[in-house]
C-alpha cells in the first residue's frame, strides 16, 4: 500500500500535523492511532486548562480534543485507530497491525512521528521495598478513574511534583481518598505553579520539597506504609529524619520520557537530553521527509504548544511532499549556561523567523535569556522568573540568525544585575 | 487418593510433576499461592550454570551439570526461551586467576564440556563492555540463560496435559500418617496421597518437621536485582560472573533471554523468608559491584528492582532423600535450583521408585508444548494469523508487542492465570519499559471479561493484591 503522508499517533500532535497539513495542500493523509478513538491522553485529561493559549478559553483534555477532532472532519484525512505500529523503516516503510485492517507495510511519502511519551516508573526510579499492589504510575490512575471509573486507592501518598500527579492529587481528593502528601526530590516543584495552587494548597495537601521515599511497606499484597526521608543536596537520603505514612496508595509523578522505540528502529538520530529526535526548525528529523512533534520530541507542559509545534510539521510534511528535497543544516543551536535543551537543535532557513522551546536546570528569579554567536551577545531578553517546570520559548528573528556569522549559536541563561 | 502429592510447585515441584506424569499415576500438586512459581523461582538471576561450581562428588555437582544438558532438549521440546550463550568468569588479581583454574579444574572433574581459561585480550574481544582491568576468565560455553517461571509454567502445564492436577491456594497446614501413606491438611480440605514429596522452597524445613524430626534449618538469604531496558541489552553477551571469593560469590550482569540486561544479586542473611524486599543499600552494592566488572551501565535505562530469596540451609548440598517411608525431601533447593531442577525431579522418579513407586510408562505422555508469540512471526505469518484471528491484529502491551490473541491463549491455557502478573508470565505483557502503566488496565479488563469476574476482585499478584477500591460514577457508564 502507498500513502501520501502518515502520522503516526492522533493524539493533539497528530491532529495538529494533520490538519496543517491538508490545509497545506498535502493529500492522502493518513492518521494511524493504536487506541481506539482519536484524542490520544486527552483523552483522560478531564480537568480544565487546556487552550488559554489557543483558544483564549479553558478547556477539558477531551473539548481540547474535541475541537480538533471536529476540524479534522472538514479535510480528507483518513484515519485507522485501534491500529499499532510495529515498526518504521529508514526508507520511511510503516508496518502496522489492527484486529480490523489487518497486518499492513505502508509505503509513506512522508512520516510525523507523534507518539507522545510514557512515564517513568518506579523501577526506574528504584524505590526500594516490598512490591505491592497500589503503586501506580499518575497516569495510569488517571485512566482508572476517568476513562475505567475505578477508584485505586483510599489513603495517597504522591511521589514527585510534576503536572499529572498535582492533577491526581486534586482528583482523588475529590472522589473522597485522603491525599496525605506531594512528596517533590527537588528543591523546586517539577509542576506549573498554577497546579500547585489549585490542586495541593486549595486542599491542605503538604508538599515536602528535598524529599524523598525510600521504603515500601506492604500488608497482605497491597501497600500498607510509605516511608520519606529529606534528601541532602546530592539527592541523598539524610538518616533521623524519617517519616511514616500509613496508606494503601503511592502514586508516581516522576517524569515522562518521550515514546522513541519506533523513531531509535529507523535509525533516526536522537538527543540524548531530551529523548526525542534531533529536529530542525520545520521538525524535521535527521531522515528527509520524517518529521516529529509534541511529546515525542520533548516533553511540553502545555497541549497549545504541542498543537503550534505540530503543526510547523504538518506545514512541512506537506511542502516536502510537493518538493523532496533535502535541505542542509545552516546554523546549529547549541545548550549554554543552565539550559538543559533545546528544540529545534538545527536551524535550515535562516530567512524565516524561528521559534525557540527549552527548559532551565534550575530555579531564575530577575534574568537574562542571552543568544550569542562566538563573543558576540546576538540578543537578549528579559525574564522576571524562570523554572525547569515551565518550558521557556524564545522568537528569532531573520535578522537575529544572518548576524550569527557562524555555524552555531549558543542559548544560555543567566541572573540580571 | 493420590499415588503421589507434591508440595510446593515451585521450579522443582514442577519439573518433578513433569517427570513424574509420564508414568500412569494419580498426582496432584498443592501450592500455597494463587499462582505456581512464586518463590524463588520467579526471582532469580535466571541462569543455567554450566556446573564447575559445585563441589566434586556432591549431588550438586551431578544434577547441575546434568541440568545443564537437559536444558537445551527440554527447551526446545517445551517451548521455553532459552539462549546457550556461555558464561565466563571474570578474573581482576592474579589471586583471582588462581581462583578461576581451581574452578576449571573443578569443571573437568564435574564433567563440564569444552571448558577454556581466556586471555585479556581474548575476553575483551568477546566482551567489549568488560572493563579492561580484567585480567582473564574462565569460559564455559555449555551455560546458558532462560526464563525461570516460564520454564516452570511448562513444566506444570504439561504435567496437567498428562492428568495432573495443581491446586492453588492450597498450603499444607499439617500432615497426618496413615496407613496408606499420609493425610496432607490444606486450607481447602484434605487429601489422600500414598507419597509426598516436599518440595515447599524456603518452608521445606517445615514441611519435613511435619512427619520427622528436625534434620536441617533454612537460612534465607535475600538478594537484589537491577533489571534493564533493552537499550542496555548488548553490554553483555555471555553471563559474566565475578570470582568467588570470602566476601561473596560477586555480582553478575548478564542479558536476558528477552534481551534485557540484569544485574545483580547481593546476599543478605533474613529472619523473615518470605519479605522479598529490596533495599537502598543493597540496590547501591549491586550497582557497585558491577561496576568492576561492566563499568558504563546506563542506570537511568533500570526498568525494575526487584528481590529474591534463596531457600539456602546449614549444609552445603541439596537435601534429597526419604525423611519418611514414602516421604520424599527436595529440600534445601538452591543455587544452582533453576538448572538443576529437570535432574532433580529425574532423581526424585528414581527414589520413589526404589522406595516402591511403581511406574508403568504412559503410551502416549505429552512431552512438546508450543505457545505461540506474534512478534516472533514473519509479516505473512502475522497476517495470516490476524485474519485467521482478529484478537492477534490488536496489540495490548505496546512496550513487548503483546496482542490481546496472546494474553486470550494464556488466559484459557492448563494452569490459568489469575492475576495481572500471571498473565504477564505467560504471555509477557507489562514486562517492557513502561512497566504496564499502559497495558495494565486493558490486561484487567481482558481477565475480567475472559474469567466473567468483576474487575474490582482481580488481583495484581497473590491474593490481597487489590488494584481497585470501587467503582465511581455507575450511572455515567451504563
Amino acid at each position: 500500500m502507498k500513502r501520501g503522508l502518515v502520522i503516526i499517533g492522533g493524539g493533539p500532535a497528530g491532529l495538529a500535523a494533520a490538519i496543517k497539513a491538508s490545509e497545506s495542500g498535502a493529500d492522502d493523509i493518513l492518521i494511524i492511532e493504536r487506541d481506539k478513538s482519536l484524542g490520544g491522553i486527552l483523552n483522560q485529561c478531564i480537568h480544565n486548562g487546556f487552550g488559554l493559549h489557543r483558544f483564549k478559553e479553558e478547556l477539558s483534555g477531551p473539548e481540547y480534543a474535541g475541537r480538533f477532532i471536529k476540524m479534522l472532519e472538514s479535510t480528507s484525512v483518513s484515519v485507522m485507530t485501534d491500529t499499532m505500529v510495529l515498526d518504521v523503516t529508514g526508507d520511511k516503510k510503516v508496518v502496522c497491525v489492527s484486529a480490523e485492517h489487518g497486518y499492513m507495510e505502508i509505503e509513506a511519502g512522508a512520516i510525523v512521528l507523534a507518539m507522545g511519551c510514557r512515564e517513568r516508573t518506579r523501577g526506574a526510579i528504584g524505590i526500594p521495598g516490598d512490591r505491592p499492589s497500589g503503586v501506580f504510575t499518575a497516569g495510569t490512575a488517571q485512566r482508572y478513574l476517568n476513562l475505567e471509573g475505578y477508584m485505586c486507592g483510599r489513603r495517597v501518598v504522591i511521589l514527585g511534583s510534576g503536572d499529572i500527579g498535582l492533577i491526581m492529587a486534586r482528583r482523588m481528593s475529590l472522589e473522597g481518598a485522603k491525599v496525605l502528601a506531594c512528596v517533590e526530590v527537588m528543591p523546586y516543584s517539577g509542576g506549573l505553579m498554577r497546579n500547585i495552587v489549585q490542586c495541593l494548597e486549595d486542599f491542605d495537601i503538604p508538599l515536602y520539597l528535598s524529599h524523598t521515599v525510600t521504603d515500601v511497606v506492604s500488608e497482605n499484597g497491597r501497600v500498607s506504609r510509605i516511608t520519606v526521608q529529606k534528601v541532602d543536596d546530592k539527592r541523598m537520603p539524610i538518616k533521623g529524619t524519617e517519616m511514616h505514612f500509613d496508606c494503601d496508595t503511592l502514586l508516581l509523578s516522576v517524569g515522562l520520557i518521550p515514546e522513541n522505540e519506533l523513531t531509535k528502529a529507523a535509525g533516526i538520530e536522537i538527543d540524548p537530553r531530551t529523548n526525542g529526535a534531533i529536529v530542525s526548525e520545520n521538525m524535521e528529523t535527521s531522515i528527509p521527509g520524517v518529521f516529529a512533534s509534541g511529546n515525542v520530541v520533548h516533553v511540553h507542559d502545555l497541549v497549545d504548544y504541542v498543537s503550534m509545534e505540530s503543526e510547523r510539521a504538518g506545514q512541512a510534511a506537506a511542502e516536502y511532499l510537493k518538493n523532496p528535497s533535502e535541505v542542509s543544516c545552516a546554523l546549529e543551536i547549541k545548550n549554554g549556561a543552565s539550559v538543559t535543551y533545546t528544540v529545534p537543535k538545527r536551524i535550515k532557513n535562516t530567512e524565516k523567523p524561528v521559534g525557540v522551546f527549552f527548559r532551565v536546570n534550575r530555579i531564575f528569579e530577575k534574568s537574562a535569556i542571552r543568544v550569542t554567536a562566538g563573543d558576540e551577545i546576538l540578543v537578549s531578553y528579559p525574564r522576571a522568573h524562570m523554572a525547569p517546570g515551565e518550558m521557556e520559548k524564545i522568537t528569532l528573528t531573520s535578522e537575529t540568525l544572518k548576524k550569527a556569522q557562524r555555524k552555531s549559536i549558543v542559548i544560555s541563561c543567566e541572573e540580571a544585575n | 487418593m493420590f499415588d503421589v502429592a507434591i508440595i510446593g510447585c515451585g521450579i522443582t515441584g514442577a519439573a518433578t510433576a513433569f517427570m513424574l506424569s509420564k508414568y500412569k499415576l494419580n498426582l496432584v500438586v498443592l501450592e500455597k499461592e494463587n499462582d505456581i512459581a512464586l518463590g524463588a523461582t520467579r526471582a532469580n538471576s535466571a541462569i543455567i550454570h554450566a556446573g564447575y561450581d559445585p563441589k566434586p562428588g556432591t549431588m550438586m555437582a551431578r544434577l547441575n551439570v546434568r541440568g545443564c544438558e537437559l536444558a537445551e532438549t527440554l527447551s526446545k521440546d517445551l517451548d521455553v526461551s532459552y539462549i546457550k550463550n556461555g558464561s565466563l568468569v571474570l578474573a581482576f588479581s592474579e589471586k583471582e586467576m588462581e581462583t578461576v583454574k581451581e574452578l576449571y579444574d573443578r569443571g573437568v572433574k564435574n564433567g563440564v564440556p569444552g571448558q577454556k581459561i581466556l586471555s585479556k585480550e581474548e575476553v575483551l574481544e568477546m566482551e567489549p563492555h568488560v572493563s579492561s582491568a580484567v585480567i582473564g576468565a574462565l569460559y564455559a560455553p555449555s551455560a546458558g540463560i532462560i526464563n525461570p517461571w516460564e520454564y516452570a509454567l511448562a513444566f506444570a502445564e504439561t504435567a496437567v496435559l498428562n492428568g495432573c492436577e495443581i491446586r492453588l491456594n492450597s498450603g499444607v497446614t499439617g500432615i497426618e500418617k496413615a496407613d496408606f501413606g499420609y493425610r496432607l491438611h490444606t486450607e481447602e480440605g484434605y487429601v489422600d496421597a500414598k507419597f509426598v514429596v516436599n518440595s515447599a522452597g524456603v518452608d521445606s524445613a517445615a514441611v519435613h518437621e511435619m512427619v520427622a524430626p528436625k534434620a536441617f534449618t533454612i537460612k534465607p538469604s535475600r538478594g537484589d536485582y537491577y533489571l534493564m531496558d533493552k537499550a542496555e541489552g548488548n553490554k553483555a553477551k555471555c553471563v559474566l560472573f565475578q570470582c568467588p571469593s570470602e566476601a561473596g560469590k560477586g555480582v553478575l550482569v548478564s542479558p536476558t533471554v528477552h534481551g534485557n540486561l540484569i544485574v545483580g544479586p547481593n546476599a543478605v542473611s533474613c529472619t523473615d523468608a518470605h519479605r522479598v524486599n529490596t533495599t537502598q543499600e543493597g540496590l547501591a552494592f549491586v550497582k557497585q559491584m558491577a561496576a568492576k566488572s561492566v563499568p558504563d551501565i546506563n542506570y537511568r535505562n533500570a526498568i525494575r528492582n526487584f528481590a529474591g530469596m534463596r531457600a539456602n540451609t546449614d549444609r552445603d548440598d541439596f537435601i534429597i532423600g526419604m525423611a519418611q517411608d514414602q516421604f520424599l525431601d527436595l529440600a534445601g533447593i538452591k543455587s544452582p535450583g533453576l538448572t538443576s531442577a529437570p535432574a532433580i525431579g529425574e532423581e526424585a522418579v528414581k527414589i520413589l521408585s526404589e522406595n516402591g513407586l511403581t511406574l508403568i510408562p504412559k503410551e502416549n505422555p505429552v512431552t512438546t508444548r508450543k505457545t505461540l508469540r506474534f512478534k516472533h512471526l514473519s509479516g505473512e505469518e502475522k497476517a495470516r494469523l490476524v485474519k485467521e484471528n482478529p484478537l492477534y491484529g490488536r496489540v495490548i502491551c505496546r512496550c513487548e508487542t503483546i496482542t490481546e490473541g496472546e494474553i486470550v491463549q494464556a488466559i484459557h491455557s492448563p494452569v490459568p492465570p489469575v492475576s495481572i502478573d500471571g498473565v504477564k508470565r505467560r504471555a509477557g505483557s507489562g514486562m517492557g519499559r513502561c512497566q504496564g502503566g499502559f497495558c495494565g488496565p486493558r490486561v484487567l479488563e481482558i481477565l475480567a471479561r475472559e474469567t466473567g469476574k468483576p474487575p474490582l476482585s482481580i488481583m495484581k499478584d497473590k491474593e490481597g493484591s487489590y488494584i481497585l477500591t470501587e467503582e465511581i460514577k455507575k450511572e455515567a457508564k451504563s
